[in-house]
C-alpha cells in the first residue's frame, strides 16, 4: 500500500485534523490542504503578555499551523521567571520578555514570524488590534484584562435590529492561573459574554482596613503592610515605594519585624513580606502549559472550524484530585463595553467641550480626560501634544456639526475611569441621539444617502 | 548558593523546601518522547526536578518538527532520546538528563529489572499490551508509574501506585479548627477572665468573637439544661441571643460571631474520612509499616484516648476582629494545646516504633509535627492495576456514565482508545493512520468497539457514530496542543506524587478538547 503513505510533511499530524471531514465540527469547517494553507498565510493572531502563558502560548501557536503571531508585552525577564518561563534562561535576565521570546521560538520552529512588541498595551494605537483576527490573552492582572476587552469591543457594530455584525467580531481567547488552578475562556463580543460581563468572577483583593494596621495588628500580614503603606510614607517623604527595589523590599521588612516583635506576633519573613507587598500569586510551569494549550486548541478552533469551541468557559482544579468543569455564562444584556453602548441624548448646539465634561458626570461612565473618535476620525485628542493641538480647535464647534451633522451614530471615548479607588485607561462606544432633529434626520436616511 | 531558592520562589509558596527536596531527590523515567512525553519532562525540568532518564529508540523525522518544540532542522535523522535529552538539560543544568536509544516496548519485554532504579515512571503513547506489563512490574518493583496519551483531540493520564498517603493535602477550603464546640479547660478558662460586656466601647468591639462564642454558648447552656442549641429554632434564637449582645451597629466581631456560630452547634469528633483511615487494616502496624502507618496507629490510640474523640489540635486560628492582646494570648492556648496533642502523639510514635523494633528516633519531630498539623485532612489513594480496570470493570458504572449526558463523550473515548489499541493490534496500523478513505476503518473500529464492551460485559452497549467517525479522523495523530494539555496534567500528577501532597487523581482522566 506503497500510495497509501503520505510523503514527509512537518504538518502530518495537524493534517488529520485540517484536511479530514469531521462530525463534531465547527459550522463553518471545510477541510483541506487551502484551510491549512490559509491558516498559515492569512491568520494574524496577537498574543498579549509573555510571561508563563505568553511562552507556553507563543510555543503552541506556532506548532498548531499559525505562522504570523505578534506578541506584546511590557516587562524584562526576571530570576524568579526561570522555573516556568522557559523560552528564557538566566543569561536573558533583564532583556525584554517580548523581544526573547519571539526570537527563541522562530530560532526552533521555522517558517513561524513572530513580532514583539516591548511597551505597554496602552502605548499601542486601537487600530492596531484591529489587525488581528484572534487576540490570545495570557496575563495576570484583571485591569490589563479589562483593556483589551474594552479595545475588542470597540470594534464590534450592532446593525439596526441591535444584531452584532459578524465581520466586526473581534474574538478573544482567554487564560489564567493560580497554583495548580486556572481556567481558560473563549469571548466572542457581542455573542458570548465578554470580560466585563462577568467581572464578579474577579472579585477585587481584599485589603486590610488602616485602623486594622495602626491601631490592632494580629497577623505577619497586618506588620507588613504597616511597613509598606503607613509606615514608608512617614518615613520617606514624597519618595515613592518601589517593590523591585531590594533596599525598599528589605526597609519594609526589617520595620515589620520589629513591628511584629513589638505586638508579640509571629511570622514574619522575608518571603512572606515580598509576597503581600507584590501580591505574588504562585505559579508553576504544569499549570501555565495546560491552560495555554487549552487556549490555543480553541485559537486553532475558531480559526479553522475544525471542532466545536468551548462554551465557553473551562476551570480546570488540580488541587484535590482532577476537576475540568465547563460553564457556559450568559451576556449581560446591559453591558456599557460589548452592548451597543450607551445611549446619550444630546442637543445639537452641544459642543465637544461641554460633552466631554459631561462624559466626566454621567453616573454609567465618569470618563476623565477623555478623547473622542467618530468613525476612525480623532475629533479631540487629549495625547499626544501634536494631536491635541491640531483637534483643539474641535473643542468649540457643536458635536453634531462634528459628526457630519448624522443624527444617531456610534462614537467611541477612551480615557480614565476609576475602580476600586484605581485609575484604569479605559474605552467605552457610545450611542450619541440628537434630539432637536430626530424626525428630520430619519427621513434623510430613508432617503437613501 | 541563593540563586536556586530565587528562581523556584513561585513554586516554593505552593509546596515548600521539603515538596522541593522530595523532587530534587526524585529520578524519572520517560518512555517515548513525543511531544506528550517531552512537554511532561519540559514541565518537571523546569521546577528541578532531580534526574530524568529518556528512552526512545526512533529516529528524529519530519513529521517529529511539526509537533514537538525540543526537535528542530539539526536534529533530522538523530535519534529521538538524544534530541529530546539535549534540549531538556538546556532548560536547568541542575537536573541530571541522560538518554537510552531504545524501544520501550523492547526493554518491558526483555529488561524488566531496568525500572526499579526510578521514582517513577511517565509511560507515554503505550498501547493496552504494553501498558499492562509494565503496570505489573512497576507494580512489583514499588515503583510509581503514570501514563499518559494523547491521541488527535482527547487524551488520557492514568496514575497507578498501589498505595499514596498524603499528609499534607492542602486543600482549598477546609474549617478551621477552634473547637468551639468541644471547649478545653485552658480555654474556656480564658474566656473567663474576658468581660463580654465591658462598657467601655472600644473594648466592646475587640473583643474577638471566639469569646464571645464560647461566652455566649455558655449562657444560652445553663437556662437550657446544659445542652446547646440544637434545633433550626434553637439556632435562630442563638443568633437573636448574639445579637443583643451588640452596642453599637459597627461591631465587626459581632458580625463574625454571627457568621460563625455554626462552629457551636457543629457535631464533636472526627469526620468520616478520618475515620475510615483509622479503621484502615494497614492501622494494625506490624515490622514493616510505613513511617505513615505508624503515626495513624498513634492518631487512633490518641483519639481512643486522651484526645476524646478528637483528633490533635491544629493551633493555628483565623484572623479575627479583635485586639492585638486578646488575639496573641488566644493564639498561644491554641498553640499551647496543639503542642500538648503534638507531645502526646509524637510518645505513642516512639512507644509504637519500640514495640515494632525500630529506631523509636526514626521518624523525625518535625514530620510528626506536620502529621499532627494536617490530622484531619489525611488522605490514603489506592489504585488497583491496569489490568484489573481492563478486565475486571464495574459494570454498572460504565453503564452508568456510558449513557450520562456529562460523562458519555469521555467515556465513549476511552471504549474507542482501547479500541483503537485492538484495531492496531490486528490491522498494523491505527484507524485512519494512513491518507485515503476512512470508510473501512470506520467499520472496523466499530465492530471493535463493540467487541470491546461486549468483553466488558456492556453487552448491546455502543458508542455514537460520530465519536468513531472523530475517532478514525484523528488517525493517531499526536497534536502538539494536546500534547502540551496532556502532559501538563501528567506533570501535575507526578509532582503531587513526589512531593506527597495536594491530592491525585484517583480515576483516568480524559479530556476531549
Amino acid at each position: 500500500m506503497a500510495d497509501s503513505v503520505a510523503p514527509p510533511s512537518r504538518s502530518r499530524d495537524l493534517d488529520k485534523l485540517l484536511l479530514r471531514n469531521g462530525n463534531l465540527v465547527g459550522p463553518n469547517f471545510e477541510p483541506g490542504a487551502e484551510l491549512r494553507d490559509d491558516l498559515q498565510e492569512y491568520a494574524r493572531i496577537l498574543v498579549v503578555g509573555a510571561g508563563g502563558l505568553g511562552c507556553e502560548l507563543l510555543k503552541d501557536l506556532a506548532l498548531s499551523g499559525f505562522k504570523n503571531i505578534d506578541v506584546i508585552d511590557m516587562d524584562r525577564i526576571e530570576v524568579t521567571n526561570l522555573n516556568r518561563q522557559f523560552l528564557f534562561r538566566v543569561e536573558d535576565v533583564g532583556k525584554p520578555k517580548a523581544e526573547v521570546a519571539a526570537k527563541r521560538v522562530m530560532e526552533r520552529v521555522s517558517g513561524v514570524n513572530i513580532v514583539p512588541h516591548f511597551c505597554r498595551i496602552e502605548d499601542k494605537e486601537i487600530p492596531f488590534y484591529n489587525d488581528f483576527n484572534i487576540i490570545v490573552l495570557g496575563l495576570d492582572s484583571i485591569e490589563a484584562r479589562s483593556y483589551i476587552n474594552s479595545v475588542a469591543c470597540s470594534f464590534l457594530e450592532y446593525d439596526s435590529d441591535d444584531k452584532p455584525r459578524e465581520e466586526t467580531i473581534k474574538p478573544m481567547v482567554d487564560g489564567g492561573t493560580e497554583g495548580f488552578k486556572g481556567h481558560a475562556r473563549v469571548i466572542m463580543p457581542g455573542v458570548t459574554p465578554c470580560f466585563e460581563c462577568t467581572i464578579w468572577l474577579f472579585p477585587p483583593q481584599v485589603k486590610f482596613p488602616l485602623c486594622t494596621l495602626a491601631e490592632t495588628p494580629r497577623t505577619a500580614a497586618h506588620c507588613i503592610e504597616y511597613a509598606h503603606l503607613i509606615k514608608w510614607d512617614e518615613v520617606h517623604s514624597g519618595k515613592a515605594f518601589d517593590p523591585d527595589d531590594p533596599e525598599h523590599m528589605k526597609w519594609v521588612y526589617d520595620k515589620a519585624v520589629k513591628r511584629a516583635e513589638l505586638f508579640g506576633i509571629p511570622g514574619v519573613t522575608y518571603s512572606l513580606t515580598q509576597g503581600v507587598v507584590k501580591n505574588i500569586i504562585p505559579a508553576i510551569a504544569s499549570t501555565n502549559a495546560i491552560i495555554s494549550a487549552a487556549c490555543a486548541l480553541e485559537t486553532l478552533k475558531i480559526a479553522s472550524g475544525c471542532s466545536k469551541t468551548l462554551a465557553n468557559y473551562l476551570t480546570y482544579n488540580g488541587v484535590a484530585g482532577l476537576h475540568i468543569k465547563v460553564t457556559e455564562f450568559v451576556k449581560d444584556k446591559d453591558c456599557l463595553v460589548c452592548g451597543p453602548g450607551v445611549l446619550i441624548e444630546l442637543d445639537s448646539s452641544v459642543t465637544l467641550e461641554k460633552f466631554i465634561n459631561l462624559l466626566e458626570d454621567h453616573p454609567k461612565l465618569l470618563i476623565s480626560r477623555a478623547s473622542v473618535s467618530h468613525r476612525g476620525k480623532n475629533l479631540y485628542m487629549q495625547a499626544p501634544p501634536v494631536l491635541e493641538e491640531m483637534t483643539r480647535s474641535n473643542l468649540s464647534l457643536a458635536l453634531y456639526e462634528l459628526m457630519d451633522k448624522v443624527a444617531k451614530d456610534t462614537i467611541h471615548v477612551t480615557g480614565t475611569t476609576s475602580k476600586d479607588g484605581k485609575k484604569t485607561s479605559c474605552l467605552r462606544k457610545l450611542r450619541v441621539v440628537f434630539k432637536a432633529i430626530d424626525g428630520v434626520t430619519d427621513m434623510d436616511t430613508a432617503g437613501g444617502a | 548558593m541563593a540563586e536556586p531558592k530565587i528562581k523556584y520562589d513561585r513554586q516554593l509558596r505552593i509546596w515548600g523546601e521539603q515538596g522541593q527536596a522530595a523532587l530534587e531527590k526524585a529520578s524519572i523515567c520517560l518512555l517515548n518522547c513525543g511531544p506528550t512525553g517531552s512537554e511532561t519532562l519540559k514541565n518537571l525540568v523546569l521546577g528541578g526536578i532531580g534526574s530524568i532518564t529518556v528512552i526512545d529508540g526512533s529516529k528524529v523525522v519530519l513529521g517529529d518538527l511539526g509537533n514537538n518544540f525540543m526537535l528542530d532542522e539539526s536534529c533530522l535523522g538523530e535519534s529521538k532520546a538524544k534530541s529530546v535529552c539535549a534540549f531538556l538539560q538546556e532548560l536547568n543544568d541542575a537536573v541530571k538528563a541522560k538518554f537510552i536509544e531504545e524501544y520501550p516496548e523492547a526493554l518491558i519485554k526483555t529488561n524488566p529489572s531496568f525500572f526499579s532504579q526510578f521514582t517513577l515512571v511517565v509511560a507515554t503513547q503505550l498501547v493496552e499490551d504494553s501498558m499492562v506489563k509494565l503496570d505489573k512490574i512497576c507494580r512489583e518493583a514499588n515503583v510509581m508509574l503514570i501514563f499518559a496519551r494523547s491521541y488527535g483531540l482527547t487524551g488520557l493520564v492514568r496514575t497507578s501506585v498501589k498505595e499514596h498517603t498524603v499528609i499534607e493535602s492542602k486543600p482549598d477550603h477546609f474549617l478551621d479548627d477552634l473547637r468551639l464546640n468541644n471547649p478545653w479547660p485552658e480555654l474556656r478558662k480564658f474566656a473567663e477572665t474576658i468581660d463580654i460586656n465591658v462598657q467601655d466601647p472600644v473594648a466592646h468591639k475587640h473583643t474577638p468573637y471566639v469569646v464571645i462564642l464560647l461566652k455566649v454558648a455558655e449562657e444560652w447552656a445553663k437556662i437550657h439544661q446544659g445542652s446547646l442549641p440544637s434545633t433550626r429554632e434553637e439556632k435562630r434564637e442563638f443568633k437573636e441571643l448574639l445579637k443583643s449582645k451588640t452596642i453599637a451597629f459597627d461591631e465587626d466581631n459581632y458580625k463574625e460571631a454571627v457568621e460563625a456560630s455554626f462552629k457551636v452547634f457543629s457535631s464533636r469528633g472526627i469526620s468520616q474520612d478520618l475515620k475510615q483511615i483509622i479503621d484502615d487494616s494497614q492501622a494494625e502496624v506490624s515490622s514493616n509499616s510505613s513511617n505513615y502507618w505508624v503515626m495513624v496507629a498513634a492518631l487512633k490510640d490518641f483519639i481512643a484516648n486522651e484526645g476524646g474523640g478528637e483528633a490533635p489540635l491544629e493551633g493555628s486560628i483565623p484572623d479575627m476582629t479583635s485586639s492585638t492582646e486578646h488575639y496573641v494570648n488566644l493564639q498561644k492556648i491554641y498553640q499551647a494545646k496543639a503542642e500538648a496533642d503534638f507531645l502526646s502523639i509524637e510518645q505513642r510514635v516512639r512507644n509504637i516504633l519500640k514495640k515494632l523494633g525500630r529506631e523509636p528516633e526514626s521518624i523525625s519531630k518535625a514530620t510528626i509535627k506536620s502529621f499532627c498539623r494536617n490530622s484531619r485532612k489525611l488522605k490514603v489513594c489506592r489504585y488497583r492495576l491496569i489490568e484489573d480496570e481492563f478486565s475486571n470493570p464495574s459494570i454498572t458504572e460504565l453503564q452508568k456514565y456510558l449513557t450520562d449526558e456529562d460523562y458519555s463523550v469521555a467515556v465513549g473515548f476511552y471504549i474507542l482508545l482501547r479500541a483503537a489499541d485492538r484495531f492496531a493490534a490486528n490491522y498494523n496500523c491505527f484507524p485512519g493512520e494512513f491518507e485515503g478513505p476512512l470508510d473501512e476503518d470506520i467499520s472496523r473500529l466499530k465492530t471493535t468497539a463493540v467487541g470491546v464492551l461486549s468483553d466488558l460485559g456492556c453487552n448491546g452497549s455502543t458508542v455514537t457514530e460520530d465519536l468513531i467517525n472523530e475517532m478514525c479522523r484523528f488517525g493517531a495523530a499526536e497534536l502538539h496542543a494536546v500534547a502540551a494539555f496532556i502532559g501538563g496534567i501528567a506533570s501535575q500528577e507526578v509532582i503531587k506524587l513526589i512531593t506527597k501532597q495536594f491530592l491525585i487523581s484517583r480515576s483516568p482522566s480524559h479530556a476531549m478538547e
